[in-house]
């Protein structure tokens, strides 16, 4: 064989994930935004700015799902055991948004204030749960032969829960530098203002789960503090450290830069997290070849994974290209 | 696990995936009827065709947002709810719902942008080619996802190591023995469901003497269809039931509400009515044409297949449930060929638009593709029982013990938001289709 397709079917799914969280991300913040602005027409543009694009970024959270049954099934059927109720309540929400987009469009004046509490609940309630399943999986999930060992109520701790509320603050970010790429105006003039203190709020909330995370678990504590490794890693705090400083100076007139940041720096702590856990799939100790299907399941996959990846980001970056540019309030009506 | 959680959580994936798939069949056959009516327009350039895209899109638009995000809930209800399942069958089937994703979410997706909201921003080639791809992943995705379900009915190229099935032969897994027949009854239930669904809606308008010339073609392409589509889907639902027989006779049993064979050789009747019982092993209050049974199922005056005595109690279905639901598809499929046949019949009269009596049956029908659909997978997955996956998988062992509680609250939390959310959806694309098509097609 000699191919270790554990290892790169984890990187896909890794990747996969990431690019959801970048991409639903945005789409997700400016549902949180919603209640900050009142203006009819704004919200219109708000959802016009997503709404060609959003199906498309929810995918990748399919992809996830999908990939992690494929080469990982143990995984898939532990984890997503363990995470049970805060799963149902995340897709729940992701039902809520999701109807809301067309259902908005096509309302009375009396019901569509419904649709923007659902709109604006349903993308809360998703983020903040899955701050709350990223919270709770960090903790780390027992297992006992084969089977979730834990209780269904044990992701209801401090941590978790203040995942959940960090990872509300991140997508908020990314929506409203999103919305400074794609408006102008009043209400691009309107998120210039709330990206300033949701990106102290971020660095915030970075600083207190840097700390929190190594405190709590020693084993993540030894991997960064430890002497070789501290010096291989320290660069990343300092990078991020760099990309909120540009990010807070190109606020007031950038077009494009506070998104980029955006991005820039939520994929750094991405990638610390990747660091903290690798090579566990179910953390704090079952790692990606334990949980493996055999190779004729990962290997059959990653061929269609590796054709047809490339095509699908390149067909997604031209849907990105053709609705490229300020977004008009008309834009929204088909 | 307890025997309440297990019945809550059946009860949970049947209320989720049935809610799922009335999206996703008319998310297939809108999807097919729009490229088609794009590509009629772009030959002719007449505007109705124009008129009817237009309209269908806005309603394609809310069902295909509602398909994805019921669709979302059954890609990760496998691993909440049926850990067992995934655990032993998620090298199987995670590969298959992994190419799905690759070769049809994302393509959907991907071109659903362009087709909805690209009309001014790409030309009308781009146009037409963006909808050619939303129409193709639709089938891509039910290829997929049927596969999937058909390897569960009848497993193929795999072998069982440590507990857990082992793909050995992809192709054999992929066409597996019941598949082909799975997949084109349920293409052609897609585009029977929708033919009904545009039918009625002409309909409608034209009981309320809104006559115009985008109503009477809605209503020619549907009955075109129909007579077109409700005999093949008699065909094919014969070879999928003779296909059933030799790998799942019991399931054909409970069909059949058939027990025991008689002792002289007198054939197996067509029971019309009844009430099978499990407890007792006979069918109450039978009614039947002698012989019919056979007939159908062997091809023979006199010949016999299994009833449902010949299988251990512990391995047969829920006879009166698979009886019934049988033959609520089967009677609506043949009302379907009759309103074919009666439709085609005044087209070629030229009274296709003035009968009224046609009219009120083309409404009437509306939503009998959908029930007829629903009722097939009830045969389809009850007859399955006590299997998850035939004859290795029970389903008691594929689920997730959580507790009875646990099970409870999210069941009333997915009823409370499905009832009220694709309620909502499902009003409203009622109201979009009482509008009526515009009559200016500029925009
Ligand atoms: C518009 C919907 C529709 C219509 C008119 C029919 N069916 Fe059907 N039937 C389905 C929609 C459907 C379905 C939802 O598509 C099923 C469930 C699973 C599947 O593959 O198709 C199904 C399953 C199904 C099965 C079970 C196969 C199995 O258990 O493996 C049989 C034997 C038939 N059908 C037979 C028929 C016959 C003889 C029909 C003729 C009147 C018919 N169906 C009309
Ligand atoms: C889409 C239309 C479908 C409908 C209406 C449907 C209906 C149902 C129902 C009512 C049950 C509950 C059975 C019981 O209570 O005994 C069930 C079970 C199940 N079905 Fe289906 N089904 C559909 C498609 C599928 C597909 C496509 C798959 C797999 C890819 C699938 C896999 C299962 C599984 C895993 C169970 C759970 C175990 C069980 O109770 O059998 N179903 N389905
Ligand atoms: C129980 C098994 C099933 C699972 C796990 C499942 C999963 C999904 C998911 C995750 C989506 C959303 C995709 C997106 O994000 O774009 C979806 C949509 C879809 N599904 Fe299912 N599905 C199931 C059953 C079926 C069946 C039986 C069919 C058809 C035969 C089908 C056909 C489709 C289609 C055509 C879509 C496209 C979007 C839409 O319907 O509006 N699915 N499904």
């Amino acid at each position: 064989m000699g191919v270790d397709t554990a290892l790169i079917w984890a990187v896909i799914i890794l990747i996969g994930v990431m690019l959801y969280v970048i991409a639903d991300g945005f789409d997700l913040g400016v549902g949180i935004l919603f209640p900050m602005v009142p203006s009819e027409t704004d919200r219109v543009r708000m959802m016009a700015s997503v709404a060609p694009v959003w199906d498309g970024n929810e995918t990748w959270l399919v992809l996830g799902g999908a990939g992690l049954m494929a080469a990982f099934p143990l995984a898939y059927s532990v984890v997503l055991s363990a995470l049970y109720i805060p799963i149902v309540l995340m897709l729940l929400g992701l039902i809520l948004r999701g109807v809301a987009f067309e259902a908005r469009a096509k309302s009375r004046d009396r019901s569509r204030h419904l649709w923007d509490k659902a709109f604006f609940g349903g993308s809360l309630t998703a983020t903040l749960f899955q701050g709350v399943i990223l919270g709770t999986y960090i903790g780390g999930i027992p297992v006992e032969d084969k089977a979730f060992a834990g209780g269904a109520w044990d992701w209801f701790n401090p941590f978790a829960l203040f995942c959940g509320v960090a990872l509300i603050a991140t997508y908020a970010l990314l929506g409203s530098s999103w919305l400074i790429l794609k408006t102008d105006g009043a209400l691009q003039q309107r998120m210039r203002e709330l990206t300033r203190p949701l990106t102290w709020v971020l660095m915030c909330f970075i600083l207190v789960i840097s700390v929190w995370t190594p405190l709590e678990h020693p084993e993540i504590a030894a991997r960064w503090f430890s002497l070789p490794n501290f010096f291989w890693l320290a660069p990343l705090p300092l990078l991020t450290a760099t990309c909120c400083i540009f990010l807070l100076r190109s606020i007031r007139h950038g077009e494009a830069t506070p998104f980029v940041m955006t991005l820039i720096v939520i994929a750094l702590g991405y990638l610390g997290l990747g660091i903290s856990l690798w090579p566990n799939v179910i953390p704090p100790d079952i790692d990606i070849w334990e949980a493996s299907s055999p190779p004729s399941s990962q290997g059959f996959a990653l061929v269609g994974a590796l054709l047809i990846i490339p095509i699908i980001l390149a067909y997604t970056a031209w849907s990105y290209y053709v609705f490229r540019g300020k977004v008009q309030a008309d834009d929204g009506y088909h | 696990m307890h025997e309440t959680a297990l019945l809550l959580a059946r009860i949970q994936f049947g209320f989720t995936v049935s809610f799922h798939i009335v999206f996703p069949a008319i998310t297939i056959g809108l999807a097919c009827y729009l490229a088609v009516l794009e590509g009629y327009w772009l030959r002719t350039g007449k505007s109705v065709y124009k008129q009817l895209y237009r309209f269908w899109s806005r309603i394609f638009a809310l069902n295909f947002g509602m398909g994805v995000v019921s669709g979302l809930v059954m890609a990760y209800e496998f691993g909440t709810n049926w850990s067992g399942f995934s655990n032993f069958a998620g090298s199987i089937t995670g590969p298959l719902l992994t190419y799905e994703v690759l070769t049809a979410f994302f393509l959907e997706a991907g071109f659903l942008g362009v087709m909805l909201f690209g009309w001014n921003k790409v030309g009308n080639r781009l146009h037409f080619f963006a909808t050619m791809m939303v129409a193709i992943g639709t089938v891509i995705s039910a290829t997929w996802i049927l596969a999937s379900n058909s390897w569960m009915q009848t497993p193929a190229g795999y072998e069982i190591v440590d507990g857990q099935a082992i793909p050995t032969d992809w192709l054999a897994i992929i066409f597996n023995p019941s598949f082909p027949y799975r997949l084109v009854h349920m293409v052609l239930a897609a585009f029977l469901s929708t033919a009904l669904m545009v039918g009625a809606s002409a309909a409608w308008h034209l009981r309320r003497r809104n006559d115009s010339p985008a109503i009477r073609k809605m209503l020619a392409m549907a009955i075109g269809m129909l007579a077109l589509t409700a005999p093949l889907q008699m065909f094919m639902g014969d070879l999928h039931g003779l296909n059933t027989l030799e790998h799942q006779p019991a399931k054909v049993a409970a069909m059949e509400g058939h027990w025991q064979n008689g002792t002289h050789g007198e054939g197996v009747p067509l029971l019309l009515f009844g009430w099978p019982d499990n407890e007792t092993e006979t069918t109450r209050l039978a009614v039947g044409i002698p012989h019919l049974g056979s007939l159908i199922l062997t091809h023979s005056w006199n010949g016999t297949f299994a009833g449902l005595s010949d299988f251990p109690a512990d391995e047969r279905p829920n006879a009166a449930a698979v009886f019934w639901s049988f033959r609520v598809m089967v009677s609506l499929g043949i009302l379907m060929l009759l309103l074919g046949l009666w439709g085609s019949w005044n087209w070629y009269r030229n009274t296709l638009y003035d009968n009224r009596a046609l009219h009120r049956f083309a409404l009437s029908m509306g939503p009998a593709g959908l029930v007829a659909l629903l009722a097939g997978w009830f045969t389809t997955e009850l007859g399955r029982q006590p299997w998850v996956v035939y004859g290795l998988l029970r389903t008691a062992d594929a689920a997730t013990p959580h507790a009875t509680t646990e099970m409870s609250i999210t069941l009333v939390l997915f009823v409370l938001v499905y009832v009220l959310i694709f309620g909502a959806g499902i009003r409203y694309m009622l109201r979009l289709i009482k509008a009526g098509p515009a009559n200016d097609a500029s925009h």
